[in-house]
């Protein structure tokens, strides 16, 4: 579903991503782990191109998307993503988070985006809060609606860059609880996050970056249970 | 005592009710209000449209060509005096025209509109980068994120210097007499040199440029309180 080939990515002088190939399978679950700097976040950004590579190649969907005549806008229409700090929009109520990209983006008219909002705001438990504002919700709420609003576009694959990193620990589990049962329907993911039991139990594969390339790839049992990259030892021996 | 009041009362008879002048003054502060109106009107759009242009950017992140007619725009107009400015469109630029109105209109138009720009981009600029990204991570245009998601939070940033920016520009229109237009300033002026009495007619516009400011900068205040319900409470 994603092909990523020789991916290279430098802000100035900086390399951040040294040459990242992977591939990424419909259904599955890649959960991406590593120090902070390693450059996770950077590759993540690359898939949807929020970030722009030096070079590479980035497939999705049999279509090449670091052709820059590729309609990027179009592509995105099919990735959701969900961001580390929400990025709900202020200025406009849960409903109004939900149903604005598909109805300015002629995919539903009003009544039917507002349908599929109220089904999936249920889904989360939320639907009291179709009218608030997101300043009025607590930090999980706003992710699992960050959430639903990438849902409500009928995404093929979601993107997750560090989703419970900027939360209250008791509100980790809420957004973690969502995503597994994202997982659980069939929904193609790439997340990128510090939850090591999350990994553990949701991912298909789990990927460990440092400084720029991808230094080891396992089933998440292998992963924890039989590091080999010496790297990787060091880095689970200090946060497990 | 008594001769004191009497002088006062003969001053303000001939400085607004003799000969109807208090109508004088009425059309002057139509005038006034006619020109702030429209100029502030005009002017928020050409900020908000330079903004734009000063902020976009090309291909590979350097300055786009609008962004530089822009900033040569702001320049010119910050870098010279306004009454200038209103003498060279009235007798240079609209040479032909004799409609004193429409030039001071587009005059401090034109010229506010530079100031409002630069408070409109600080205005997009505060706006969390977070936001763009989420709606263009949706297949939003960075146009549609632009205008759906930016610029209603920009607009609700910069509402107290905007106030601001229209209160200078309502007093800055007390130069179009330069234009040969009766607005409230060159109205009080004209009446004190026909009854060679300064005090009362100054005195009385400077009061009511006062009343009008103050019932603006409430109204401004109460907008703002309007716009704020998102945030919280």
């Amino acid at each position: 579903m994603i092909t990523v080939r020789n991916l290279h990515k430098s802000f100035g002088k900086v390399e951040v991503l040294k040459g990242i190939d992977y591939y990424v399978e419909k259904g599955e679950k890649i959960v991406i782990v590593g120090p902070s700097g390693s450059g996770k976040s950077t590759f993540l950004r690359c898939l949807n191109l929020l970030e722009q590579p030096t070079s590479g190649e980035i497939w999705f969907d049999g279509e090449l998307i670091t052709d820059p005549r590729t309609n990027i806008n179009k592509i995105r229409e099919h990735m959701g993503m969900v961001f580390q700090n929400f990025n709900l929009f202020n200025n406009l109520t849960i409903m109004g988070n939900i149903t604005l990209a598909p109805v300015k983006l002629k995919l539903m008219s009003q009544e039917e985006a507002n349908e599929t909002a109220l089904k999936l705001l249920k889904r989360v438990n939320l639907t009291e809060k179709a009218d608030a504002y997101p300043s009025q919700l607590s930090g999980g709420q706003r992710q699992r609606i960050a959430i639903v609003r990438s849902l409500a576009m009928n995404p093929k694959v979601m993107l997750f860059d560090e989703p419970t990193s900027a939360l209250d620990p008791e509100m980790v589990g809420e957004v973690l609880d969502v995503m597994k049962e994202l997982a659980e329907s069939g929904m193609t993911m790439v997340v990128v996050t510090h939850e090591m039991g999350f990994a553990r139990e949701v991912g298909s594969k789990v990927l460990f970056v440092d400084e720029g390339i991808i230094m080891e790839e396992n089933t998440p049992s292998e992963f924890f249970a039989n590091p080999k990259n010496p790297r990787l030892k060091d880095f689970l021996s200090k946060i497990l | 005592m008594n001769e004191w009041f009497a002088d006062v009362a003969y001053k303000f008879q001939i400085a607004f009710l003799e000969g109807d002048r208090w109508k004088l003054y009425l059309s002057g502060l139509g005038v006034t209000l006619q020109v702030a109106v429209f100029a502030a009107v005009l002017g928020v759009a050409i900020g908000t449209i330079v903004a734009l242009m000063k902020l976009s950017v090309r291909k590979n992140g350097k300055r786009s060509v609008f962004s530089v007619i822009a900033q040569i725009y702001i320049d010119i107009i910050r870098g010279t005096p306004s009454v200038l400015q209103l003498l060279i469109m009235w007798f240079i630029v609209m040479k032909g025209s004799k409609n004193g109105a429409l030039i001071a209109i587009l005059t401090f138009g034109i010229n506010s509109g530079a100031y409002v720009s630069e408070i409109m981009r600080a205005g997009i600029l505060a706006v969390d980068h977070g936001q763009m990204e989420a709606g263009r991570s949706l297949g939003l245009s960075k146009g549609q994120t632009m205008r759906y998601i930016i610029l209603p939070q920009a607009i609700k940033n910069v509402l107290p210097p905007i106030g601001n920016e229209f209160i200078v520009l309502l007093k800055e229109t007390a130069i179009v007499g330069y234009v040969s237009l009766s607005d409230l300033t060159r109205t009080a002026s004209q009446v004190s040199s026909r009854t060679f009495e300064a005090f009362m007619p100054l005195i009385g516009a400077a009061i009511i440029y006062f009343i009008i400011i103050k019932i603006l900068s409430k109204l401004i205040e109460k907008l703002e309180r309007r716009l704020r319900k998102g945030d919280h409470r």
